[in-house]
């Protein structure tokens, strides 16, 4: 709660809404006190005084009475009523509402029918045929704009009450024999009542907006008495005249209006916890990269990331997720780069292309070089025009990945156009070919489905050929085979080391699976807590791995075709990344961890063409001498 | 596609039933004595009598609520005694006025809304977003018949560009210039809330579609940036946005009553408010039912609009 308030002032136009509203109500509560002159006695003498004339602060209506005392009495009245709609409103609507949600069944089905005819009705429409058998009158406008707003209540109220009445303490209550109208009084009631409070003050302001246009339309308040809308209603007539008499009571709405509006908005971005997260903000075109030092490069292969850091700054959190990690893949290589979730390793993939979702991404060290070029630190449009083109990528879970409501067809023929120019009809015969080549059976018609109209495996089969449009030198594949089951997930595999041996592709493979990794890569790294733990040839490492975290994952493959394979196996949970241990990173969990683990840094030591970062490795791979 | 719209038209079926029902009972239920209205000081006991029976008032309720509907469905809903003229013509006629002046606001609030929403999601906390978000929170808090009387004060009598009310000029009137020159005024009074409400929508929508994971694939495949906002993105967002918009629609027609008051337009709205004023029982039910069950018919097209942008609910 003090959160929340502290968020709410922090909330600059908030408090400015907050001030502005309870100045007026302030006003409104003391308005019998002040010294006013009688808002509805007529003066036919001084009609239409301008503003500022004397012993008339804000001048004169049409009958010579005073606008200022008018204005205050006016808006008194004006939130009395919108305040008395908004409770009669709330009441009658939550309590349909709870009757509904907790019942359920016939009696929900029947009311929320009722509920929804109403809402069928243009807004105003049935406070006019309501106010229209009343008769014209404050007392029957309150009522009508009650009326027009519970079917809003009931529905919203009712959603949250079958969600909570579903619940095993409501179940419990009712177990214990614990009444229907107990249970919603002790248990129901006060759960459901925030969120009528909080409908309550994001409607409010409609009421007085639509009580006072009752009365605007002659059908709300009757002389004298007038509320805001009935002033500027009668003000109409000398509009062109006399606009005085207009502006000041319109103004005054609008002010009430906007400080509820301010006040309202504050609330919502006080509670809403994806505000404060930061995860309503818009990712930006690519990773922002905030690098102190550029690491000289390697020139060794087709791609080398040195070093390279990426960080999600969360507030004043930072996570380090990618932690000065090193990898080189040689043209027409599969490097396999596996670790558990959390380990980094999605977050160093998507780091190349500069992909990592930015705010709150940041690359905040090293470098990716694509052949001799720094892709980090590379302008934009340079970076684009290599995204998918030498670059491509293929993503988990292609359901999510692919665009819903485009054909995949129309998708692989963006893919080709966005980098070549070359006619609609000639590229939708290249996406046609490509899906041909993932070996998508019937690919003219498939290419004009959608994604969900496709299986799980064609879809994937889709990935891929989007990643191949543009024949690209490098593809790295995130996870592309976890969404799948056994007999696809190898098909796939299968797919991928094919047209690897045919084009000559250099692969990235990042997988959580070893099983996955012996299958398809000559070299694999080992990634943990944001840092490379091991890596070497992947036969070696299979058959000796030297780091204790490499030992577990492989004991987690189990033989293919015994069912799913599972990582759960390893007793913990790799540390968060934003509170690293010291040391070692995986000695919480090591049992072989020492004292000496955990005082200092441990280096990546290589031997050869393995190397490992732990003092007490498994293997002596100096001793090994590295064989490859 | 054509099962979809017929599946959503028998639908709309029970809904047209239930409003005739709520009209019918609010307007017969509520106590209140239309033949006193009628007659005013002419009510002596043998004009009433005779009133209620010409009405159909002596017989009872849900008989009187069939005969009521079986009328309306061959077009008969009765005789305006204010305007001594049948109700449907007098409907029809007024509710053309009203469609010109709601339509353009629909069809504005629905473009500027979106174009702002989109603009203010791509920039993110920029100047442009922070002053959309300003204009976008006075717009939904100025009332619509407020902002239309200053319009007339600023535009017709300060700088006269514009007439100050009706549809067509008195005099040498008619005419499609004409109409625009009456038009503009009281159509973007009308558009501004629906404007502000439909740009704030848009924004969070586009803001939620643009960290979906397939906008991602977009740009990993090297798409430009503007296409991504404008095709990958707004597509997605569309179809959060379309109810929005014709929920929007229902408040653009309810607004429409002040909108026509303001500006002397000669609506359906402004036919309602006089026949409130007048009693004039009749005009009312009907008015209310004929709007009512354009609107249902209008968000069944909404409905397919829907459908026709996501293949997924096409069933
Ligand atoms: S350094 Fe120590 S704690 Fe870390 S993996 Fe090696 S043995 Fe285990």
């Amino acid at each position: 709660m003090m959160k929340f308030l502290v968020l709410l002032v922090r909330n600059r136009l908030a408090a400015v809404g907050g001030v502005l509203l309870l100045v007026v109500v302030l006003l409104a509560l003391v308005t019998p006190l002040l010294p006013l002159q009688p808002p509805n006695v007529t003066n036919t003498a001084d009609r239409f005084l301008a503003p500022f004339a004397p012993g008339h602060l804000l001048g004169t209506d049409h009958l010579g009475r005073d606008l200022l005392s008018r204005l205050l009495w006016g808006t008194r009245l004006s939130l009395a009523v919108g305040f008395a709609a908004a409770m009669i409103a709330a009441t009658i609507g939550a309590a349909i509402g709870i009757v509904a949600g907790y019942f359920g069944g016939r009696i929900d089905n029947v009311i929320m029918r009722g509920v929804d005819m109403l809402m069928a009705f243009p807004y105003i429409l049935l406070a006019l045929a309501i106010v229209a058998a009343l008769g014209p009158g404050l007392m029957n406008a309150l009522i009508a704009v009650a009326a027009v707003n519970v079917p809003f209540f009931a529905r919203n109220i009712r959603g949250i009450t079958v969600g909570i009445a579903n619940k095993e303490f409501v179940e419990a209550a009712r177990l214990a024999g614990m009444g229907h109208w107990r249970i919603i009084g002790i248990e129901i009631l006060p759960n459901v009542l925030p969120v009528i409070v909080i409908a309550v003050s994001t409607t409010i302001g409609w009421m007085i907006l639509e009580t006072a246009g009752l009365s605007f339309l002659g059908l709300g308040s009757q002389p004298p008495v007038a509320d805001l809308g009935s002033m500027l209603g009668e003000a109409r007539s000398a509009l062109i005249t006399n606009p005085h008499t207009s502006v000041v009571p319109g103004v005054m709405i609008l002010v009430i209006v906007m400080g509820i509006n301010l006040l309202g908005d504050g609330v919502r971005d006080a509670l809403d916890p994806r505000l404060r997260s930061g995860a309503l903000t818009r990712p930006m075109p690519a990773t922002t990269v905030a690098r102190d030092t550029v690491p000289a490069p390697r020139g060794e292969g087709v791609l080398d990331l040195t070093e390279l850091e990426t960080q999600f700054h969360v507030g004043k959190r930072i996570f380090r997720a990618v932690n000065k990690v090193s990898l080189t893949v040689a043209p027409g290589e599969c490097l396999g780069v596996i670790g558990e979730s959390g380990s980094g390793k999605s977050v160093t993939a998507l780091s190349i292309m500069g992909l990592v979702a930015s705010p709150p991404g940041v690359i905040t060290g090293g470098r990716a070089d694509y052949r001799g070029e720094d892709l980090v630190g590379m302008p934009y449009d340079k970076l684009r025009s290599l995204r998918g083109d030498r670059i491509a990528y293929i993503f988990q879970d292609p359901l999510a990945t692919l665009h819903p409501l485009y054909r995949v067809g129309e998708q692989l023929r963006e893919a080709i156009q966005v980098h070549h120019r070359v006619g609609r009809a000639e590229a939708w015969g290249r996406a046609v070919d490509l899906l041909r080549s993932v070996r998508i059976p019937n690919a003219e018609n498939r290419a004009r489905a959608y994604p969900h109209e496709l299986s799980g495996g064609m879809r994937q089969r889709v990935g891929i050929a989007m990643a191949l449009a543009n024949e690209p030198d490098i593809i790295i594949a995130d996870e592309p085979t976890t969404a799948l089951d056994v007999t696809v997930q190898a098909q796939i595999l299968s797919l991928l080391d094919d047209l690897r041996r045919e084009r000559g592709l250099a692969i990235v493979f990042i997988t959580h699976d070893f099983g996955v990794v012996g299958q398809l890569c000559e070299r694999v790294s080992v990634m943990y807590a944001g840092r490379i733990v091991e890596e070497g040839p992947t036969r070696a490492v299979l058959d000796a791995p030297a780091h204790p975290y490499t030992r577990r994952l492989i004991a987690c493959v189990p033989e293919l075709g015994q069912g799913r394979r599972r990582l759960h196996s390893i007793p913990g949970l790799p540390p968060p990344v934003d509170n690293l241990p010291d040391g070692c990173a995986f000695a919480p969990r090591c049992d072989k961890a020492q004292d000496a683990c955990r005082r200092c840094e441990v280096t990546l030591d290589t031997a050869g063409a393995r190397a490992v970062r732990c003092l007490y490795p498994e293997e002596d791979l100096s001793v090994q001498g590295g064989t490859a | 596609m054509g099962g979809y719209i017929l599946k959503r038209l028998l639908s709309a079926i029970p809904v047209l039933l239930g409003i005739t029902v709520i009209v019918f009972a609010i307007m017969t239920l509520i106590p209140g004595d239309p033949a006193t209205a009628i007659l005013g000081s002419y009510a002596t006991p043998e004009n009433v009598a005779r009133i209620n029976r010409e009405l159909g008032l002596d017989k009872p309720v849900v008989q009187r609520y069939f005969i009521w509907l079986g009328n309306m469905l061959t077009g008969d809903f009765g005789t305006s005694f204010s305007l001594d003229r049948p109700v449907i013509d007098e409907v029809l006629e007024r509710f053309n006025a009203t469609l010109v002046l709601a339509g353009t606001s629909f069809v504005l609030c629905s473009f500027f809304g979106i174009l702002a929403g989109v603009i203010s999601a791509a920039r993110q906390y920029g100047w442009a977003d922070k002053a959309i978000t300003f204009a976008v929170l006075l717009g939904i808090s100025i009332p619509s018949f407020f902002l239309g009387m200053m319009m007339i004060l600023i535009f017709a009598v300060r700088l006269q560009w514009l007439p100050v009310s009706g549809m067509y000029a008195i005099y040498g009137g008619g005419g499609l210039v004409d109409l625009i020159s009456h038009l503009t005024m009281p159509a973007i009074a009308l558009s501004v809330v629906a404007t502000g409400v439909i740009a704030r929508l848009s924004r969070s929508a586009m803001l939620e579609v643009l960290r979906q994971d397939f906008i991602r694939t977009a740009r990993a495949k090297g798409v430009g940036e503007r296409r991504v906002i404008w095709r990958h993105a707004l597509r997605a967002a569309m179809v959060s946005i379309i109810p929005v918009l014709g929920i929007q629609a229902g408040f653009v027609l309810s607004g429409a009553v002040y909108i026509e008051i303001v500006f002397q337009w000669p609506g359906v709205g402004r036919m309602l408010v006089d026949a409130i004023l007048t009693r004039d029982i009749l005009l009312v039910q009907g008015g209310v039912v004929f709007v009512a069950a354009c609107y249902v018919m209008f968000n069944i097209a909404v409905d397919v609009a829907q459908s026709l942008l996501d293949p997924r609910i096409r069933t």
